[in-house]
């Protein structure tokens, strides 16, 4: 009995937590999936039946290998158990190929490889602060971080629903960055390498490591203002860090440049063929970019400034296009939005640097270039933005500040990702889990620091609830009305627009408090 | 209530299970020319929306009784009426007489499914909700977490969402009608449970202790002064609301009569399929089905019933309580699924819901019987592919149950509700101390039977000889395992009330 007591986690909230996200995950392996199903499938197939050499050329499918080589031998472990699924699906020329065992075995795969994630969380509840230990476990900030982290909306409709390996991704970051407040550098820099070699879109935040690195870890000490100093440089750090990174980059990339296929490689992870938005505009700057554009051509054409001849058509009747032309503002060049990511990251980089507050500024500062990033970049997906949401999570718990931009930002952030999902049977679901998760996130932080000034302003809170009657509009009133046909383009455009000014404003508020903020923590460090 | 999220959130949780669950595949799908219970309410929005209300139970050339004819009292009907007034609105193809048979689509399966959450949004959560906020003597937290797995038992979220029925608005009603009664609102607790019993018949299971509870309170009051006047009052209110629901079939004799002999198809035998019942076990070793006459099983099942439920019943007229009341309704049910005439499966269902009720009160013992009531409906779940959704959703419903009740830690004698059936049982054996470690060995066993059963009916062919056997086997294991509990919440009620008379003398 006592064994089976054990077993069952008595009393222990965290398995308890764990185990109802990993049934509900299995609950929802009959729900709708997308492209990207087919997608893993082919690399399954790729990685499977064609030798190293072929990985990177092979063109059957549309959806070819564009991830890092980690990811393709990922694939490749996970298809010697699919083998024991379903034959067929290794088979490259099967196109769409999607048995009920296949997606079990694909969808088992994304929960089983979430034991990382869950895994992740728990160190990083370990590393958070318990300086508040209140009275109910369910008003403990450790408790509050996991749900917020294990039953993420965000995490669990892209993964889980729309289908994705995002799940074990975050689990390596937040392992990684677990492991930096728990001062184990090497591992934390390892693992991040490991990270980059899984998914290349982490480069983001590469400069906040590297920056966070070299900083608080080569230097070993600081005057006793906080500034630097010099002297106190450890060769031996840097050394074993570069070679870390070197050993991993080699077992990564080594094989494919033995091969001289680098620049083959290189092309399939950098395509810049793309358009600067996705065909659902991001909810990022150049949402609002376009949208400006799109109200003055209007305008220009309704106070004739401008001949209706000369305008591209694409822009006119659709905002679904790839390839969208501006008409009256200047066209965005991959190098401008290049350059205006530098830029936005810059500061937060230099704070980082000159005002060293420990694993929380580097926390601030990874949070800054994935949002700044995501703000600026060139062809940005919605599901970009989970990259600053989880982080976000581990600061929300800590300061009524940070908690207030992380409800913005995470409401906000998980609204734009409605789109995703577009058909009729998961429009309940994903209501629910959205109600589910902004509720309890905001009414535990409210609850966490009742003490503290209230999180909104009068603002904030009428945008946040705005977002109720936005969705009502998009999907239960604009399908009845004749402009479904005609401007069918409508519901994501607002979608977008709105979100855009909400992730817009919380980016500002952060980037302002992480300016702003007094170094009160170098004392501590001397 | 400071803790209106978490609340919040419990029901949120239930409605994502439930509809979660309702993704998966239904009964007779895709399998004609029956299909199933999906197809039979289909088929009764299409009759009652076409057919006049006279012909509704009658047989004819548009209503083919044998095809899924209607066989559930008035109120079911007005409710299919009334889906079907929003189904016509959406594609009248849907309802069409005649060429509607079996229609089967993707946006149909959406619009019936949403019309099962919508009834269970507007009667059963709700009931579950205020019935455990008006729960006494437990923490808020308790009072949530209670709420949280009575929404998850898993056995009516798979045969409402997945199965397909309307089982959440008949116990939902059910439920108001517990409310009512327990919180002194007698009249509209004997209204709701009217409505009940008029949307489905099988809550006659619980009419035995609503009666005896009611007719207990009049008596407590005194027969003569206001007793009477509430017995009055209460004997109005279930007549008017019957008479409200049968109003149309009332106008003539033949109508009631054909209703009724609808409802109570006696010809249709001891029991159908495989069900977890004395009759049904039975039958493995001694085909009573075929040997006895039918007016002999009818009586024959009347008395094990009658004498079984008889001993809880009187106990609670002459000391009606609350605690006594939800007890009584437990053993009734249970004593109606065990041995009355014709069960269905799914009736372990009117079981389930009162134990769902004192889940507070013994924890252990409920978890229990919950998870043996959803084994027992394996075969039928097994046949509607929903293995996963089953598995899973149990799952979920034992981890909620371990981790808000730990319900390891309270199988001592006390907790259990059995302190004073040990003691007198320990005035004629004194080495009876064993009870609870008894138990608690009968609790693994049948676990470990439930897990073991349940992998080799998904995994392995039954033999040639015997294609039934492993349905024949969770049947019986059920049954023996309803046994017990019959046993064991007799007890309880029939050792409850000494206990409370003697708390009174020590008091």
């Amino acid at each position: 009995m006592a064994a089976l007591t054990i077993a069952a986690g008595t009393g222990n909230w965290f398995s308890a937590l764990a185990l109802g996200v990993t049934l509900l995950k299995c609950l929802l392996i009959p729900t709708y999936y997308s492209t990207d199903f087919e997608v893993h499938r082919n690399w399954l197939a790729i990685t499977h039946s064609l030798p190293i050499s072929q990985w990177y050329y092979e063109a059957t499918s549309e959806w070819t290998l564009d991830y890092p080589p980690f990811f393709a031998w990922f694939e490749y472990i996970l298809s010697h158990v699919a083998k024991y699924f379903d034959q067929e699906m290794l088979n490259v020329h099967n196109l769409n190929y999607s048995s009920s065992r296949t997606l079990l075995f694909q969808r088992f795969s994304v929960i089983f490889t979430d034991i990382l994630f869950v895994y992740a969380v728990h160190e990083c509840c370990k590393c958070i602060g318990g300086k508040k230990v209140g009275k109910e476990l369910t008003e403990k900030p450790k408790f509050i971080l996991s749900v917020l982290l294990l039953w993420n909306f965000g995490l669990l409709i892209v993964d889980h629903i729309h289908f994705q390996y995002n799940g074990f991704l975050f689990g390596l970051m937040l392992l990684s960055i677990a492991r930096l407040f728990q001062k184990r550098h090497m591992e934390g820099a390892f693992l991040f390498a490991v990270l980059l070699h899984f998914k290349h879109i982490y480069l983001y935040v590469a400069p906040a490591y590297g920056v966070y690195l070299l900083r608080s870890y080569c230097f070993t000490a600081n005057k006793s203002d906080g500034s630097i100093r010099w002297n106190s440089f450890s060769f031996v750090r840097v050394i074993s860090l570069g070679l870390v990174v070197f050993l991993v980059s080699a077992l990564s990339l080594g094989p494919f440049l033995a091969l001289n296929q680098l620049p083959q490689v290189f092309s399939r992870l950098f395509p810049f063929k793309r358009g600067l938005c996705h065909a659902y505009w991001a909810p990022n700057f150049w949402a609002l970019y376009n949208a400006l554009d799109k109200v003055l051509s209007v305008i220009g054409l309704k106070l004739k400034f401008l001949d209706p001849n000369k305008i591209p058509k694409a822009s006119m009747t659709s905002g679904l296009v790839q390839q969208f032309q501006h008409t009256v503002l200047p066209s965005v060049t991959p190098l401008a939005t290049l350059i205006c990511t530098l830029i936005a990251i810059l500061p937060s980089i230099f704070c980082l640097w000159f005002k060293p507050q420990g694993p929380r500024g580097f926390l601030r500062c990874l949070i800054l270039c994935a949002l700044s990033s995501f703000m600026f970049g060139w062809h940005v997906h919605e599901k970009a933005i989970l990259l600053a949401i989880l982080p976000m999570s581990l600061l929300s718990v800590g300061k009524a500040g940070d908690a207030s931009v992380f409800l913005i930002l995470t409401t906000t952030g998980h609204y734009s990702l409605f789109p995703l999902l577009f058909t009729a049977p998961e429009l309940p679901i994903k209501i629910l889990l959205m109600l589910l998760f902004t509720i309890y996130s905001i009414s535990s932080l409210k609850t966490l620091f009742r003490k503290e000034k209230p999180l909104f302003n009068w603002m904030e809170t009428f945008y946040l609830l705005g977002l109720g009657p936005l969705e009502v509009c998009c999907e239960f009133v604009f399908p009845l009305t004749s402009w479904k046909l005609k401007y069918p383009f409508i519901p994501l455009l607002l979608t977008s627009v709105y979100c855009a000014v909400g992730i817009t404003y919380a980016w500002f508020k952060l980037y302002v408090s992480v300016l702003i903020d007094p170094p009160v923590v170098k004392t501590k460090k001397q | 209530m400071e803790k209106w999220y978490l609340m919040t959130i419990v029901v949120l949780i239930g409605l994502t299970v439930r509809w979660t669950v309702s993704l998966n595949s239904y009964s007779g799908a895709g399998k004609p020319p029956m299909f199933g219970d999906y197809e039979a309410q289909r088929h009764w929005q299409e009759i009652t929306f076409n057919l006049p209300v006279k012909q509704w139970y009658f047989n004819s050339s548009d209503n083919n009784l044998q095809y899924w004819g209607l066989d559930y009292p008035p109120l079911t009907a007005y409710h299919s009426l009334l889906c079907a007034y929003v189904a016509k609105f959406i594609n009248a193809d849907w309802i069409a007489l005649h060429t509607s048979r079996g229609y089967e689509s993707q946006a149909h399966k959406l619009f019936m499914r949403s019309t099962v959450l919508i009834a269970d949004l507007l009667i059963y959560i709700p009931a579950v909700v205020l019935y455990c906020c008006c729960l006494k003597e437990i923490s808020t937290k308790k009072k949530i977490a209670n709420v949280l797995c009575i929404l998850l038992y898993p056995g009516l979220i798979l045969i409402d969402y997945g199965h397909f029925q309307y089982n959440s608005v008949s116990l939902g009603f059910a439920l108001w009608g517990v409310l009512g009664v327990s919180c002194d609102w007698d009249l509209l607790g004997s209204l709701a449970f009217c409505l009940a019993i008029n949307y489905k018949q099988m809550e006659l299971y619980h009419s035995l202790p609503f009666f005896c509870f009611l007719l207990g309170k009049c008596f407590k009051k005194g027969l003569k002064g206001k007793g009477f006047v509430l017995l009055v009052k209460l004997a109005c209110t279930v007549v008017a609301s019957f008479i409200l629901c049968w109003l149309p079939f009332f106008t003539e004799r033949e109508q009631t009569l054909q209703v009724l002999r609808r409802l109570f198809p006696v010809d249709r035998g001891l029991f159908e399929d495989k069900v977890a019942n004395i009759w049904c076990s039975f039958n493995v070793l001694l085909k009573i089905k075929d040997i006895l006459p039918r007016h002999i099983q009818l009586i024959m099942s009347f008395c094990f019933t009658f004498l079984s439920l008889l001993p809880a019943c009187i106990k609670l007229t002459l000391q009606p309580s609350s605690k006594g009341f939800k007890f009584t309704l437990v053993s009734c049910a249970l004593s109606f699924f065990l041995f009355s005439f014709q069960v269905h499966e799914k009736s372990i269902l009117l079981v389930s819901l009162p134990v769902c009720l004192v889940l507070s009160d013994i924890p252990f013992m409920s978890t229990w019987f919950l998870l043996v009531s959803t084994f027992s409906m394996l075969p039928l779940l097994l046949k509607d592919e929903l293995l996963m959704p089953s598995v899973v959703t149990t799952m979920a419903f034992f981890i909620a149950c371990v981790t808000f009740f730990s319900i390891f830690e309270k199988t001592s004698e006390e907790e259990l509700q059995l302190k004073s059936f040990s003691i007198s049982v320990r005035k004629y054996l004194p080495c009876f101390t064993f009870l609870s470690r008894i138990i608690q060995y009968l609790f693994l066993i049948s676990v470990i039977t439930m897990v073991l059963l349940t992998l080799m009916t998904v995994t392995l062919d039954p033999p040639q000889k015997l294609p039934d056997l492993f349905s024949v086997l969770v049947c019986f294991v059920s049954c023996l395992n309803f046994l017990f509990f019959l046993v064991y919440f007799n007890i309880i009620i029939m050792w409850d009330s000494q206990n409370g008379r003697n708390q009174k003398k020590i008091s």
